[in-house]
C-alpha cells in the first residue's frame, strides 16, 4: 500500500542513474576484462532492476507481503538455475 | 466520489481491499511471469556456458547500438508509466494522460527497432529454420544461440504487444476521466506489468548484445 | 445465521435457471459445479484408456491393439489423468466451493478470473479431445525429446499446446486462490484459525504459480522445436536432451505435490471431524504442508538418476528426496495421534480418509525406495514405478476427493447420499484398488517394464489379477457417480450441519445462498474445537451490522 507519494524528482532522478547505467554497461562491455564483463554486465543489470522495481513499481513503499512475493519469485529463478546448473558443471564433458 | 464506489464490487469490503487485492494479484502473476523467462534464462545460462566463444562471436552479429537505444527507449517510457500513476493519484490529468502517451509511443518505437532488427537478420540468414547460414566452425552452436535470441526476443516483444494494448485502453479510459485519486487501481496495476516487461528487457540486453 | 423458515427457499442453485445462468456465472459455488461436470467426464475418458491398457495385458502377447496404439494409449491416460483430472481436482471443484465460504468470504478475489479458469480448461480439453479423435499421441505424458521433437509422428503439438493452456487454468486459480486467503479472510481469522484444507490449498496455489509457467515455456519450446525443426533439446541441433528433462521435471515433480497437498487437507478434515478431536500438532501439520511445498520443489532430479545426468547431481536430488518425506511422515504421525482416543466413526468419509493414510503411507515409503540412487537403476521405468505412484494419485488423492466429495455433498446439494450404498462403493474401490496395483509393485521388483504391451509368460498371473482388481475398481467408481446423481434428485433432504462439524461452511445452509453470508461472520475460536462434552458449543457469532 503506497501510503507515501513518490516525488517526481525521484522519478527523475531515478531514470537519469538507470540511463547511465546503461551507458556504462555499454561502455564496459566494450574492454576485455575477462570473467569480470559478465559479473560487472550483470551486477549492473540488477542494479538496474533493483531501482525500478523499488521506486518505479513502488517496491520500496510497499506492504511486506508484496515484499515477500518479490522475494519467493526471485528464489525461485534461483533455485531453477542453480539446481539445473549442478548438473552441467559436474559433468565432466558436455 | 460516489462514482468511484460505483467501481466497488460486491464481494469487497472497501475499496481499499479491492485496491490491495488487485496489487497483489498483479504481483503474483508478474511472478509467474519471471519464472516464465527463467526458463529461457537458465537455458541461455546453460548453453552460453557450454559454448562461450560460438555465443560471443554471435552476439557480436547483433547491433549494440540499436539495442542499447532500445534499452534507453524502454526505460524511458517506464519513466512515462510512473509519471503516469503519479499523475493519477493527485489528480494530475495532463501528467496521466502525457505519461501514459509516452509510454504507448516508446513502446512502439521499440517494435519497430525491433522489426527492423529481426528483418536485417533475416536478410542475413541468421534466423535459424529460414536457410540460417553459419560460415565460422560450429554453426549448430551459433543456430542455439540465435534461437534463444529469437525466442527470447521474441516472448518479449510479445508480453510488450501486450502491455500496449494495455497501457491504450488505459489512456482512453483516463481520457474518459474513469480514474481519480479514489479509484486509478486499473493504472496503478497495468503500470506494474509495463515495468516488468522493461525488467525483463534489462536483463536481455547485456546477455544478448554485450557477450564478449 | 438460522435456517428460517420464513426465508425464502433462495439458494445458489435456484436462484437463477437456465444455460446462461450458468455459463456466465461469477459465482464460486457454481463453478466449481462446472469444474466437477467436466473432471469426471475426463476421469471416465482416462479411465476409459486405463480399461483398454488393462485388457490388453491380460495376455502376455500385444494382441489386442498394437504397440502404436498401446502408446497412444498410455501416453492419452497419463496426460488427462493427470492434467485434466488430478491436478483441478480438489482445487478447482472442492476449493472453489468450500474455500470462500470457509474463510467466511462472499466469493473469491477475482470471480471472473475464475470463471476464464474454467473456460481456458475447457479449450484445453478440446484441444485433447481433437488429439484422441485425430489419431492420439504416443510419446508419454512426459514428451522426452527428442522423439517428441523429432521422430513421433503424432499429434505432439496440439497436446503440448493443450496442455499450455490448460497450464492457464491452473496458473490463474492457484493466483485466485493465494490472493482470497491473503485479502479476503473474515474478521478474527488469522492464519493459525484457519482449518487446514485452508492451508493445504494456499501451499498448492504457490506450487502452481510458481512451476507451472517453466512447464508452459518448456511445452512451447518443444512444440517450436517440433514444428520449425529448430530449438535446444535435439543433439544433432547442438541442444541437450537432459535440459528438457530438467524443466519438464521441475514443473512435474512439484506437479505432483500440487495434486496431492490438497488431498491431505481434506483428510485433516475429516480425520478432525469423525473422531471428534481436534488435529493433533496443528502448527506442526501447517508448517509441514508449507515444507512439503517448498521441498518438493529441489528433488526433481531423481526422475532423472539414469538419464544421464552427472553422479554428483544425482547424489544432491537423492539426498533432497529423503528430505521431502520428512513433512508428508509428520502429517501422517499427526493424523493418527488424532485418531487415538477420539470420538471415532465409520461414516463414509472417515473410510476414505482411513483408506488414504494407509495407501498413501505405502506409496509413500515406496517413493523412498526410488530415491535410492542403487536400487532406482534396478526399478526405473518398470511397473515399480507405476505402482508406487497410483498408489499415491489413486489410492491417495483419489480416495481423498472421493471422501471430501462425500462430506461436503449435503453443503453442495442439499441432499443426503445414501450412506449404504457409499460404504459398500468405500469397500469395493478398496479392494479393486489394492487388487489393481498390488501386484504391480511385484511386477516391477521382478522386472517388467513400462510401457510396454506385451510381457515375458511369467508375468502373466500378476497381470490378470491387476486386471482383475481394474474391473473391480471400475465398477466402485460408477457407484458413487450413480448415486450421488439420484441423490440429488431424491435423497433425504439436508439440514445446514449434519455432520456437526466445525468450519463456518457449515453455519450457512445447505446448500447456501448465493452471496454465502448475509452478515460477515467473526470468528474468536480456533479451527477443529469438538467439544469432548455432548454440547457442542456456538463458536461463530455473526458481526454487527454497520
Amino acid at each position: 500500500m503506497t501510503t507515501r507519494v513518490v516525488s517526481e524528482s525521484t522519478y527523475i532522478f531515478v531514470l537519469l542513474a538507470l540511463l547511465v547505467l546503461t551507458v556504462v554497461t555499454y561502455l564496459v562491455s566494450r574492454v576485455d576484462l575477462g570473467k569480470l564483463n559478465v559479473v560487472i554486465a550483470l551486477a549492473i543489470a540488477a542494479t538496474k532492476v533493483s531501482l525500478v522495481a523499488l521506486y518505479f513499481m513502488h517496491a520500496r513503499y510497499s506492504s511486506r507481503l508484496t515484499r515477500v512475493v518479490i522475494g519467493a519469485g526471485l528464489a525461485w529463478l534461483t533455485i531453477l538455475l542453480t539446481l539445473t546448473l549442478t548438473d552441467y558443471v559436474t559433468r565432466t564433458k558436455f | 466520489m460516489s462514482e468511484a464506489r460505483s467501481y466497488l464490487e460486491l464481494h469487497f469490503r472497501d475499496l481499499e481491499q479491492q485496491r490491495e487485492t488487485a496489487e497483489l494479484g498483479m504481483w503474483v502473476f508478474l511472478m509467474t511471469e519471471l519464472l516464465l523467462f527463467g526458463g529461457l534464462f537458465t537455458a541461455y545460462t546453460v548453453y552460453r556456458s557450454s559454448y562461450p566463444q560460438t555465443f560471443a562471436l554471435a552476439s557480436h552479429e547483433l547491433s549494440a547500438p540499436i539495442g542499447t537505444i532500445n534499452t534507453a527507449v524502454l526505460l524511458v517510457s517506464s519513466f512515462g508509466v510512473a509519471l503516469s500513476v503519479h499523475g493519477a493519484r493527485v489528480n494530475g490529468r495532463k501528467r496521466l494522460l502525457a505519461g501514459l502517451a509516452v509510454a504507448l509511443l516508446l513502446g512502439i518505437v521499440f517494435l519497430v527497432l525491433k522489426g527492423y532488427e529481426y528483418h536485417d537478420h533475416y536478410v542475413h540468414h541468421q534466423v535459424p529454420g529460414l536457410d540460417f547460414v553459419w560460415t565460422r566452425p560450429q554453426p549448430e552452436q551459433a543456430q542455439v544461440f540465435f534461437f534463444l535470441y529469437f525466442l527470447m526476443t521474441g516472448v518479449h516483444a510479445v508480453h510488450l504487444i501486450i502491455g500496449i494494448a494495455i497501457v491504450t485502453v488505459l489512456w482512453f479510459q483516463s481520457y474518459r476521466r474513469r480514474y481519480s485519486p479514489e479509484y486509478y487501481t486499473p493504472v496503478e496495476v497495468g503500470g506494474l506489468y509495463w515495468h516488468f516487461v522493461d525488467v525483463i528487457w534489462i536483463f536481455l540486453y547485456p546477455l544478448l548484445y554485450l557477450i564478449r | 445465521m438460522s435456517v428460517d423458515g420464513s426465508e425464502s427457499e433462495r439458494d445458489y442453485l435456484n436462484v437463477a435457471y437456465g444455460v446462461r445462468s450458468w455459463l456466465l456465472t461469477t459465482d464460486h459455488k457454481r463453478i466449481g459445479l462446472l469444474y466437477m461436470v467436466s473432471l469426471t467426464l475426463m476421469f471416465f475418458v482416462g479411465g476409459f484408456m486405463a480399461v483398454l491398457m488393462r485388457l490388453e495385458l491380460l495376455t502376455p502377447q500385444g494382441d489386442l491393439v498394437t504397440s502404436d496404439t498401446y502408446n497412444k494409449l498410455f501416453t492419452l491416460h497419463g496426460v488427462i489423468m493427470v492434467w485434466f483430472f488430478l491436478i483441478p481436482s480438489i482445487p478447482s471443484v472442492m476449493g472453489n466451493f468450500i474455500l470462500p465460504l470457509m474463510i467466511g468470504a462472499k466469493d473469491v478475489a477475482f470471480p471472473k478470473l475464475n470463471l476464464l479458469s474454467w473456460y481456458v480448461y475447457i479449450v484445453g480439453a478440446l484441444f485433447t479431445f481433437y488429439v484422441v479423435v485425430s489419431g492420439g499421441v504416443d510419446t508419454g505424458w512426459t514428451f522426452y525429446t527428442p522423439f517428441s521433437t523429432t521422430a513421433a509422428n503424432t499429434h505432439v503439438v496440439s497436446t503440448t499446446l493443450g496442455i499450455v493452456i490448460i497450464g492457464f487454468s491452473s496458473i490463474l486459480t492457484g493466483l485466485n486462490f493465494i490472493v482470497t486467503v491473503h485479502k479476503m479472510r473474515a474478521p478474527g481469522l488469522t492464519w493459525f484459525r484457519l482449518p487446514l484444507f485452508v492451508w493445504s490449498l494456499y501451499a498448492t496455489s504457490v506450487i502452481m504459480v510458481l512451476a507451472t509457467p517453466v512447464l508452459t515455456i518448456t511445452l512451447v519450446l518443444v512444440a517450436v522445436e517440433r514444428a520449425f525443426h529448430v530449438g535446444i533439446f535435439d543433439p544433432a541441433l547442438g541442444g541437450d536432451p537432459l535440459l528438457y528433462q530438467h524443466f519438464f521435471w521441475f514443473y512435474s515433480h512439484p506437479a505432483v505435490y500440487i495434486m496431492i497437498l490438497p488431498g491431505m487437507g481434506v483428510v485433516s478434515e475429516l480425520i478432525t471431524c469423525f473422531s471428534r478431536k481436534k488435529i493433533f500438532g496443528y502448527n506442526f501439520v501447517a508448517f509441514a504442508t508449507l515444507g512439503i511445498a517448498f521441498f518438493g520443489f529441489l528433488v526433481w532430479g531423481h526422475h532423472m538418476f539414469v538419464s544421464g545426468e552427472s553422479i554428483y547431481a544425482a547424489m544432491t536430488f537423492s539426498f533432497l528426496s529423503y528430505l521431502v518425506a520428512v513433512p508428508s511422515a509428520i502429517k501422517v504421525f499427526n493424523w493418527t495421534a488424532t485418531l487415538y482416543k477420539g470420538s471415532v466413526s465409520f461414516e463414509t468419509p472417515m473410510l476414505y480418509a482411513l483408506g488414504f493414510i494407509g495407501l498413501f503411507t505405502i506409496g509413500g515409503l515406496t517413493g523412498l525406495f526410488l530415491a535410492a540412487l542403487g536400487l532406482d537403476v534396478h526399478v526405473h521405468d518398470t511397473y515399480f514405478v507405476i505402482a508406487h505412484f497410483h498408489y499415491i494419485m489413486v489410492g491417495g488423492m483419489v480416495m481423498a476427493y472421493f471422501g471430501g466429495l462425500h462430506y461436503w455433498w449435503p453443503k453442495i446439494s442439499g441432499r443426503l447420499y445414501p450412506e449404504g450404498w457409499a460404504k459398500l462403493a468405500a469397500l469395493i474401490i478398496f479392494i479393486g484398488f489394492n487388487l489393481t496395483f498390488f501386484p504391480q509393485f511385484i511386477l516391477g521388483y521382478l522386472g517388467m517394464p513400462r510401457r510396454y504391451h506385451a510381457y515375458a509368460e511369467e508375468f502373466q498371473v500378476l497381470n490378470v489379477m491387476s486386471t482383475a482388481g481394474a474391473s473391480i475398481l471400475g465398477v466402485g467408481y460408477l457407484l458413487p457417480f450413480t448415486y450421488l446423481f439420484w441423490s440429488m434428485r431424491y435423497g433425504r433432504k439436508a439440514s445446514a450441519n449434519p455432520w456437526q462439524a466445525t468450519g463456518l461452511e457449515w453455519t450457512t445452509p445447505s446448500p447456501p445462498p448465493e452471496h454465502n453470508f448475509a452478515v460477515t461472520p467473526v470468528v474468536t475460536e480456533p479451527p477443529y474445537n469438538y467439544p469432548t462434552s455432548e454440547a457442542l458449543p456456538e463458536p461463530y457469532r455473526e458481526a454487527q451490522v454497520v
